[in-house]
């Protein structure tokens, strides 16, 4: 039995230790906005913070999660108030089909905490998720008025 | 493509329909997918208004990120004359299109046509409401309707002073006869439609409240992980179940046909470990000796094979170049690729004795019913399939195979609700591939370097032959042809040139070939436009120069518009170099100017500037983002794009062997938006086609070097 805090909530879970941290947040708790993409930390759809931290949870053990702060996509606003980053993506219109901006998001909100107004570089060099629908200027310039907001 | 060929299982659907008068009753199971109107009449099959004016607009085609939910809802609004604030949309099912003998007509988004094919029926729905809420106002205030006024779904008698909004009349206007006689307003006194607003969709993008079909649940659901013959072609021998079944969560060990194997357990964790424990045996057949160097060999001979299909032929191409006083030649080749769409394959079924039922993200749900008819056993009024959200399409989810293993699983757990997750490696392997072709390209140039003919031979894959055979028209695929011929849908070949033979030596190779995003019109666009570059400077003529004399004038349009948005012929950057490339395709014409640099070997695009001529632009501002969205696909495809084969099968499992394009290589994208209202084209795809070839010829400026092989990874610009 696994403890863990998602959200600001506890949820205890009877899981193999070594499930990958993706798969009980979307099966055993059942918060699927968190994504699976390709289990092999490459896209960035399952993108969660653990302390903080933007982490590809698809390559992460519930196990090394226990204990720790994790926050999914659904734990981001507040309310129906919008973080600031969620807001800059509508106002950016930046998704299409949506799947990978759960994981765009939650990156982009761990970049702006430790890098506030980053460069176009920091950019390059911190996001690295997949959008196969092409959104990336979008993406870009959501970041950008994010920054500023 | 325009006419992307019907499957034959929907003439069977629609021959169900025809016959089924009654089939409506079938569908009352269903409860809990009522539409809208079952508890507010419609207006009609496209509107539905509820007493507190709140408007329901009915959309079929399936939107994947490309927009068409918002930009059909505009079409219809406009003609309903409603308050765009208080539209909200909703999907039937393909099993309710059925009952009702196919009211809502296609329901697949392919083809780039959600829009186009389906804009004159949604906008007739539309009106037809319109005319008929107005009557009823008219009817109640005993006027004349011709005195009526509407706007924002307000409706006002002007000489009496009365006012009354369409949820007032709503019920009334639903006992009406539909009007014969629509009249639809001309498109450049749209007020809604030809705008941008805000899309419906966004909000639960950023949420994680989108419901992709991935995220499927139902109560008392299982999931269910499979895998498929890793070879095309070849079949299960054995598999050893018992070596699995006391794994943890695992519940069943199914065959998926006689191609699979599924592990159904409580989680898709436990599924897919146990999957991938399970022994099987497989019998890969013949197939299981193709190499990729195996299918170039293969491909290559149909270069200068005799026999082939022909697709454009003007005048005696052949004699010309063999009687010109000079001769380019150039060979190209184009490999397999995957969609990858970020959303792996999956479907959830739920099957019992007397229904079958699926949540599938598909682009196509009445090809899916259809499948989903044929797999469960049961008759038609029984099945129904819920579209769910789509994680990407691009193509591969206009396929049903997904489809069909899911109902395969659930069928021998009857009751539970199975939902099927391939795996990304499953996903990876098992796609429908872009075609793989090769292409020789002749031209003959007199002295004064006219073009006096010119012969392009493809050689390769048919997605016809591939997926739907039966449409082949006397074992032609016409739509290998894409951007080539006047006859093929919808995409003409550009070049007013006197001497024309285009042709196919048709070669199918194992492997599933399948309408990846832009289709034949890629390959087709980077030889064809590669080529032109080539007799450009082997007649030492500026590429843009070139292409005035000899392109059709609405090409040509698109073609200087990105190049003079783009600087073209100005000082540029030292270093930098621009690269032209233009293509009439799914009925749009679209064209690209790339700025490239080249340093080290390393290519780096600072910007390309596109333009399109749509036809008609219903949502300009996500046309803009198509045409961004689709560079990115188009150039992923150029610099990394590949599917090898080893013994038979697809080498690349995953995105670490098959990358894609991420932020730090995207250039800066401008669009131009120029549509002539003269006709109605697509825009999901066609941009595609200008993307490489625009890389490509800038890489040529800037290096000297022609690259005709794909992907550009494997190729030295050192």
């Amino acid at each position: 039995m696994a403890t863990l805090n998602i959200n600001g909530k506890a949820f205890q879970v009877d899981v193999d230790p070594r499930t990958p941290l993706l798969w009980v947040i979307r099966d055993s708790i059942g918060l699927t906005g968190t994504k699976y993409g390709c289990g092999i930390a490459q896209c960035g759809c399952c993108t969660v913070h653990i302390e903080g931290v933007a982490t590809r949870s698809c390559s992460v053990p519930v196990s090394s999660a226990q204990g720790k702060k994790i926050t999914t996509i659904e734990g981001l606003a507040n309310g129906d108030v919008l973080s600031k980053v969620q807001k800059a993506w509508v106002d950016n219109e930046v998704p299409q089909c949506g799947y990978c901006q759960s994981g765009m998001v939650m990156a982009v909100s761990a970049l702006l905490k430790t890098t506030p107004k980053p460069t176009d570089e920091e950019i390059n060099s911190s996001i690295t998720n997949i959008c196969r629908c092409g959104t990336y200027q979008q993406v870009r310039d959501a970041i950008h008025a994010a920054a500023k907001a | 493509m325009n006419d992307m060929p019907k499957f034959d299982r929907r003439s069977f659907l629609v021959g169900v329909a025809a016959a089924g008068g009654g089939l409506s009753l079938g569908f009352n199971t269903f409860g809990s997918d009522a539409l809208a109107a079952e508890a507010t009449p419609e207006v009609n099959a496209w509107v539905v208004v509820k007493p507190d004016d709140s408007v329901v607009i009915r959309v079929v085609r399936p939107d994947m990120g490309q927009g068409s939910l918002t930009g059909l809802s505009q079409l219809v609004a406009e003609e309903l004359e409603c308050d765009w604030n208080k539209v909200s949309t909703e999907y039937p099912t393909p099993g309710q299109n059925l009952a009702r003998k196919r009211v809502w007509g296609a329901m697949n988004s392919t083809g780039s046509q959600a829009i186009r094919q389906s804009q004159e029926y949604v906008r007739k729905g539309g009106a037809a409401a319109r005319m008929m809420l107005m009557q009823a106002a008219a009817n109640e205030w005993k006027v004349p309707v011709e005195e009526l006024a509407v706007s924002k779904g307000v409706i006002t008698h002007k000489k009496s002073g009365k006012k009354t909004t369409y949820g007032k009349v709503a019920e009334a206007a639903a006992k009406l006869e539909p009007p014969k006689d629509i009249k639809l307003k001309s498109p450049k006194d749209w007020t809604i439609a030809g705008k941008s607003p805000k899309r419906f969709d966004t909000r639960n993008k950023v949420t994680g409240k989108h419901m992709f079909g991935i995220d499927t649940k139902l109560p008392g659901m299982l999931v269910a992980s499979v895998r498929d013959c890793p070879v095309n072609g070849g079949k299960v021998k054995s598999f050893d179940a018992s070596k699995v079944e006391g794994m943890r969560g695992v519940k069943k060990v199914v065959a998926v046909g006689e191609t699979g194997v599924a592990v159904v357990a409580d989680t898709f964790w436990n599924a897919k470990q146990a999957c991938y424990a399970l022994p099987i045996e497989w019998d890969v057949g013949s197939n299981g000796n193709v190499s990729s160097a195996s299918i170039a060999e293969f491909l290559k001979e149909g270069l200068t094979a005799e026999k082939a299909f022909i697709g454009n032929k003007q005048g005696d191409a052949p004699a010309a170049i063999a009687g010109a006083a000079r001769k380019i030649e150039a060979t190209y080749s184009y490999p397999f690729q995957n969609h990858a769409c970020m959303e792996p394959m999956n479907a959830t079924a739920l099957w019992t004795e007397n229904e079958c039922k699926v949540w599938a993200p598909t682009q196509n749900a009445e090809a899916a019913l259809a499948e989903v008819i044929a797999t469960s056993g049961l008759p038609a009024p029984k099945c129904d399939v819920i579209k769910t959200e789509l994680g990407g399409g691009f193509g591969r989810r206009g396929r049903t195979d997904f489809v069909r293993q899911a109902v395969q699983i659930a069928k021998q757990m009857p009751g539970t609700p199975i939902k099927l997750i391939w795996t990304r490696e499953e996903d990876m392997t098992h796609c429908s591939y872009h075609p793989i072709t090769q292409c020789k390209m002749s031209a003959g140039l007199d002295d004064k370097g006219n073009v006096t003919g010119i012969h392009m031979r493809i050689s390769g894959q048919s997605i016809i032959a591939s997926l739907m055979p039966e449409r082949l028209e006397n074992g032609m695929d016409g739509a290998t042809f894409q951007g080539l011929s006047e006859k093929s849908p919808e995409g003409a070949f550009g070049y007013n040139i006197p001497n024309i033979l285009i042709d196919h030596a048709m070669r199918n190779t194992h492997l599933t070939a399948g309408f990846w995003r832009g289709v034949n019109a890629n390959h087709n666009a980077i030889y064809v436009e590669s080529f032109i570059d080539e007799l450009a400077h082997a007649t030492k003529t500026d590429p843009l120069e070139f292409r005035r004399k000899l392109l059709k004038p609405k090409q040509f349009a698109v073609i200087n518009a990105a190049a003079q948005k783009a600087g073209y012929g100005k000082p540029l950057p030292k270093g930098h170099f621009h690269g032209l490339s233009s293509m009439h395709t799914f009925g749009s014409y679209v064209a690209a100017c790339a700025e490239v640099s080249v340093e080290n070997g390393q290519v780096r695009i600072h910007r390309i500037v596109g333009a399109t001529n749509p036809g008609h632009a219903v949502h300009p501002g996500m046309i803009e983002r198509q045409v961004a969205g689709s560079f990115v696909y188009g150039l992923s495809a150029l610099f990394y794009g590949e599917c090898t084969v080893k013994n038979g099968a697809v080498e690349q499992t995953n995105f670490d062997s098959y990358n894609v394009i991420r932020m730090d290589e995207m250039p800066k994208v401008d669009v131009i938006v120029m549509p002539d209202f003269e006709f109605w084209g697509g825009v999901g795809e066609p941009t595609i086609s200008a993307a490489a070839p625009a890389v490509l010829n800038a890489i040529f400026a800037a290096t000297g070097k022609r690259i005709r092989n794909f992907p550009l990874m494997n190729q030295s610009l050192a």
